[in-house]
């Protein structure tokens, strides 16, 4: 069984985004960037199957920037057994990606499409979903578990309240929660093993899609701050504080 | 202009999180709303009662089907030629069907919507609420999640819409719909409490986390976590409050045993009151808190617990 893990290269998760002061966008230049953290989940949870004997390949790509091949290799360090780097400038609306990975699909003939559930940067949650509806495939996101068997795979979902369980036929697109696994971190031998697993680079165009965005930026703001408040001493001042100043209680 | 909401109900009434959706689309045009499921018969008499409603779209469904997005998503694209706009609360079923329902129709959704620029531009937090983009969609129709805590939920009651009755366009298409495992509380939800108590990394362990429970019952609030206190395994995923979990903005948000990691705050900042009890004087959660007490939460707990049950 074929697996396909498609991965963005974000800003790192530990490190807090500053606004361009031309209001254009979020600083990257300079900024430690590592692969999205949902994708992370996604990628471990492809090495899973593969190590159960249930997958045989897995193939990781990535749409971006050249620098992209960063995350490309640290999804071979984890296990992945190549890649394909679809390479553009553009910004990466989920539409569009769901068009590229539909075309590459179509080329794989993969048997279990693994994502994330969203990147945290544009924080749009929607990839996984277009892509199954591109595909007319089944979907199941928000995955806080995986099973696949006979053809089938049965998947645990985090929604609203608490768990759903559904069934889909392959191929289906799964999209990852953060309880489905703990990422493994990828050892030295392996990142110096991923160098040497093959890389292929293509673009957009060699795949007949159309990158230009749909949703155009005005700006990017900073959130309006919200002020420190002060120090108290004892619960019984709190209390009194919440009851007589704030009055929420 | 008209557009369409798609609604989230429980038990025969229709959510409030789905109710601030309908005041975010009132500010477009006029109002349809969608209901599904098995009580979609309660719930399209609910939907009918809120001030503001044109017509509900009721389908029906006993066979687990409108739990799917795939059977939804088709059915939002039926319905999408007559609407200018299609939106819902951003909550798990939307974030599941409205996206494969925009790919159908070849539209780049706009999820998380905070504020209504104009009919085609839209406010949304990115990078977990550390930005704010302002963004103009090119697309003929826009496909809309809305963040609840930024418009003031419709009423539940005095409007009269008619009701008409649809049926789900397509199956499942390869997805088969088994179980639904709702936890059961008796408390408000998260998302609707007016007064929030959450508990963080900071709380040890998951029989500590218990006691979050009594002072919980004495303010009628609901119980959250952080993203840490459910990676420890203290608490299910259904308790997080952040940018990966729930988005609140409760009257009194209390957090006990949280550092304020960036991802936190972008959950909760928004609370008219912020109370934080940390024994770390430079926790970042004191740069958002109203109130804060520097200490052992484990002592600060009974002392706010027998506070409260004096005479107020």
């Amino acid at each position: 069984m074929k697996v396909l893990v498609p991965v963005k290269r974000v800003i790192d998760y530990n490190i807090k985004p500053r606004v361009k002061a031309d209001g254009s966008g979020v600083e990257t230049a300079g900024v430690k960037m590592s692969i999205n953290p949902f994708d992370e989940i996604a990628v471990e949870e492809a090495v899973r199957l593969k190590e159960k004997g249930v997958a045989t390949e897995i193939v990781a790509v990535s749409i971006g920037e050249a620098k992209a091949q960063d995350t490309l290799r640290t999804a071979m360090a984890m296990g992945a057994d190549r890649s394909i780097l679809v390479e553009t400038d553009v910004v990466t609306e989920p539409l569009a990606v769901a068009k590229v990975l539909k075309a590459l699909v179509e080329k794989e003939k993969p048997d279990l499409i693994i994502l994330g559930k969203q990147a945290i940067d544009d924080d749009m949650n929607a990839t996984g979903q277009m892509l199954a509806g591109l595909l007319d495939r089944p979907q199941a996101t928000f995955a806080s578990k995986v099973d696949v068997a006979d053809g089938a795979v049965t998947v645990t979902r985090e929604i609203d309240g608490g768990l759903q369980t559904i069934k889909l036929a392959l191929p289906a697109i799964i999209t990852t929660d953060l309880r489905l696994n703990e990422p493994r971190y990828a050892s030295l031998p392996n990142i110096m093993k991923a160098r040497k697993k093959p890389m292929e680079k293509i673009t957009p165009a060699d795949l007949g899609v159309d990158m230009t965005p749909r949703l155009s930026v005005i700006s990017v703001a900073e959130p309006p701050e919200r002020k420190a408040g002060i120090k108290l001493d004892s619960a019984s001042e709190l209390v009194s504080r919440l009851r007589n100043e704030a009055k929420v209680i | 202009m008209t557009v369409l909401v798609y609604l989230d109900h429980e038990g025969g009434a229709i959510r409030q999180a789905s109710r601030s959706a309908i005041t975010a689309a009132a500010k477009l045009g006029d109002v349809d709303v969608l209901v599904t499921g098995a009580d979609a018969a309660g719930a399209a008499k609910a939907a009918a009662a809120i001030p503001g409603v044109k017509k509900v779209i009721q389908v029906a469904d006993s066979t687990g089907n409108s739990e799917l997005a795939e059977p939804v998503a088709a059915l939002l694209a039926d319905l999408a030629g007559g609407y200018t706009h299609i939106l819902a609360a951003s909550s798990a079923s939307a974030k599941n069907a409205l996206p494969r329902a925009a790919a159908l129709l070849d539209v780049q959704p706009i999820p998380d919507i905070v504020a209504i620029n104009d009919a085609d531009t839209f406010v949304r937090p990115i990078y977990a609420g550390s930005a704010l983009a302002t963004v103009k969609s090119a697309d003929a129709k826009k496909i809309i999640t809305v963040r609840a805590s930024s418009f003031d939920p419709a009423p539940a009651e005095g409007g009269s819409a008619v009701i008409e009755e649809v049926a789900l366009p397509a199956g499942p298409g390869g997805s088969t719909f088994i179980s639904t495992e709702l936890s059961k509380s008796e408390r408000p939800e998260l998302e609707s409490a007016r007064v929030v108590v959450s508990g963080g990394r900071g709380m040890q362990n998951e029989e500590n986390f218990k006691l979050l429970n009594p002072l919980a019952d004495k303010l009628g609030a609901a119980i959250g976590a952080s993203r840490a206190a459910v990676d420890a395994g203290f608490v299910p995923n259904e308790y997080q409050v952040g940018q990966t979990g729930k988005i609140v903005a409760p009257e009194l948000y209390i957090a006990l045993g949280i550092s304020g990691a960036i991802q936190h705050l972008a959950g909760m900042k928004d609370s008219k009151v912020i109370v934080a009890v940390n024994k770390d004087p430079e926790a970042p959660i004191f740069q958002v808190a109203d109130y804060g007490i520097v200490g052992d939460l484990f002592t600060i707990l009974p002392q706010l617990e027998a506070e409260l049950d004096k005479a107020g």
